[in-house]
């Protein structure tokens, strides 16, 4: 007997129709369905002068989506790495703090608090005008990049302290024997790991804020979802939100895509 | 001017007993989604990890969909959807007539859809962390597929998807205040309403951010609570 007899083979895949390859094939064609009523119903509902009008604005809509989440991020990302620090910090008093800092913006709606800085703020007019800050807080833009930051900043943190603490104390004893000093060893060993391990829920924070930003469209700000909802409002035709979720999907797609390749790039290293 | 107190306070002087009612629709709209979410996660997840390639593709394409529209979005493509599709529907049987449709049940529809397709993530990593030989064993005392999900399967499956199902209804949870845009009357809604009248707009929507966090505090405590429970049903190994 060769030693090929005695390898278990795995099973032949089931042949002819079984009911759940017919159930698949069903919901394909489902989906093949749907999407084809889409292309027909974009096809139809095609008019020159709306596309006209409005590819502009939507061209405009996905820049200002993707500067705020863009100044939001890159904001959110310098003021988490003080709050994580505060986070793991020995300090009672600074660990309470940015608790309550996370556990608040991590426990609300981003709308309401979006909504609280918009509108809330106003109860502060005459105290923000005598210091000057009411210019900024008088602009929708403005107050959304400040919530949005402030938000992410606290999503953010949590990422950056899983991220170290998933790198184990062996690490920092190792580069301590090493006679490292302590900021040494966060910079050129610790944070290298944890980046690794951070890129993936990073990539997630990023879309979810893509997404969530859509709501700014409530507080007068045109991003791509404000430029939808005025289109809608105008022509009440509704291939304007149409256009919207096929732009979303693929800006959300891309971006999932690119940081799929980024990480297999990065962690080449790891495989074996 | 009238003080605080007299702003929350309960009856016709104070606004309490609205925010109370938007707080009764916020519970009771995440309560309603979270059945219809799980339901579909679940069978969402079961043509995920089938061995039949199409429908592993059909549940795919669905998840990649609903989690990548935006749920503000999603909530807009149902309400204006489902009314313009219900209206031509409707033009066939009596032309003229005109429907409203709910914003409960829109957005019960919308968040439903966004739950499930994250959920069904959940429960696919969890099918993930069931050894073969659990159904294997299931089958050799002659239990059949049906049976064995439920009796052998399902009981394990749930003690292991239940951190990051509590993880997204917390999540449901402030996805709820998004209806507000629609035009349903929950917690944001209500206390927005109170902000634009009495101009206290800053003790309004910190009082809603902090029923909100109440909301989470609470939840935290039940889901803890299921954990422990079903956690001791767990054999000892």
């Amino acid at each position: 007997m060769s030693a090929v007899d005695i390898v278990d083979r795995p099973p032949p895949p089931p042949r002819g129709w079984p009911r759940r390859r017919v159930l698949g094939y069903a919901l394909l064609a489902l989906w093949a369905l749907l999407a084809l009523a889409l292309v027909w119903f974009l096809v139809t509902a095609w008019k020159p002068e709306i596309f006209e009008r409005y590819a502009p604005s939507y061209v405009d809509g996905v820049k200002v989506t993707l500067l705020l989440v863009a100044i939001s991020v890159a904001i959110g990302a310098v003021l988490s790495v003080p709050i994580a620090y505060a986070r793991m910090s020995n300090n009672k008093v600074l660990a309470a703090i940015s608790y309550a800092y996370v556990y608040f913006f991590r426990g609300t709606p981003l709308l309401a608090q979006t909504f609280l800085i918009y509108y809330g703020l106003g109860s502060f007019r005459p105290a923000l005008e005598s210091v000057g800050l009411w210019v900024f807080f008088r602009e929708a833009w403005y107050c959304a990049i400040f919530a949005f930051s402030l938000n992410t900043a606290a999503y953010q943190a949590e990422i950056l302290r899983g991220a170290i603490d998933s790198v184990s104390r062996g690490q920092w004893e190792g580069a301590a024997a090493l006679g490292l000093p302590r900021w040494v060893t966060l910079r050129k060993i610790i944070l290298p790991q944890a980046l690794i391990v951070a890129l993936r829920p990073y990539g997630n924070e990023i879309i979810l804020m893509i997404k969530g930003s859509a709501i700014v469209a409530i507080i007068t700000v045109y991003d791509l979802m404000g430029v939808t909802r005025l289109a809608y409002a105008r022509t009440f035709d509704f291939q304007t939100y149409l256009w919207a979720a096929i732009i979303y999907l693929v800006i959300v797609e891309v971006l999932r895509h690119g940081i799929e390749w980024i990480e297999r790039r990065i962690t080449i290293h790891l495989k074996r | 001017m009238q003080s605080a107190w007299t702003l929350l306070s309960w009856g016709p002087e104070g606004w309490l007993d609205d925010i109370a009612y938007g707080v009764f629709i916020t519970v009771s709209l995440a309560l309603a989604t979270l059945p219809v979410g799980l339901a579909i996660g679940f069978l969402v997840a079961l043509a995920k990890q089938s061995e039949e390639a199409s429908l592993r593709l059909a549940g795919n394409v669905y998840t990649t969909i609903f989690r990548g529209l935006p749920e503000l979005l999603t909530l807009f493509l149902v309400f204006y959807g489902a009314q313009i599709g219900i209206q031509k529907l409707l033009q066939f049987v009596s032309p003229g007539a005109t429907v409203e449709v709910n914003a409960f049940v829109s957005g019960m529809i919308a968040l439903g859809v966004v739950f499930s397709s994250y959920s069904s993530e959940v429960f696919l990593s969890a099918f993930r962390a069931i050894p073969r030989g659990q159904y294997e064993g299931g089958y050799s005392i002659g239990l059949s597929n049906v049976q064995t999900m439920r009796f052998v399967i399902l009981p394990q499956l749930i003690r292991i998807a239940l951190p990051g199902l509590a993880n997204l209804w917390l999540i449901l949870l402030k996805d709820t205040a998004l209806v507000s845009a629609i035009g349903l009357s929950d917690i944001l809604r209500q206390v927005g309403v109170a902000a634009r009248v009495t101009k206290h707009a800053f003790l309004f929507f910190g009082l809603a951010g902090l029923i909100y966090l109440a909301l989470a505090i609470i939840s935290s405590v039940g889901i803890n609570a299921i954990e422990r429970a079903v956690s001791k049903q767990a054999v000892r190994r």
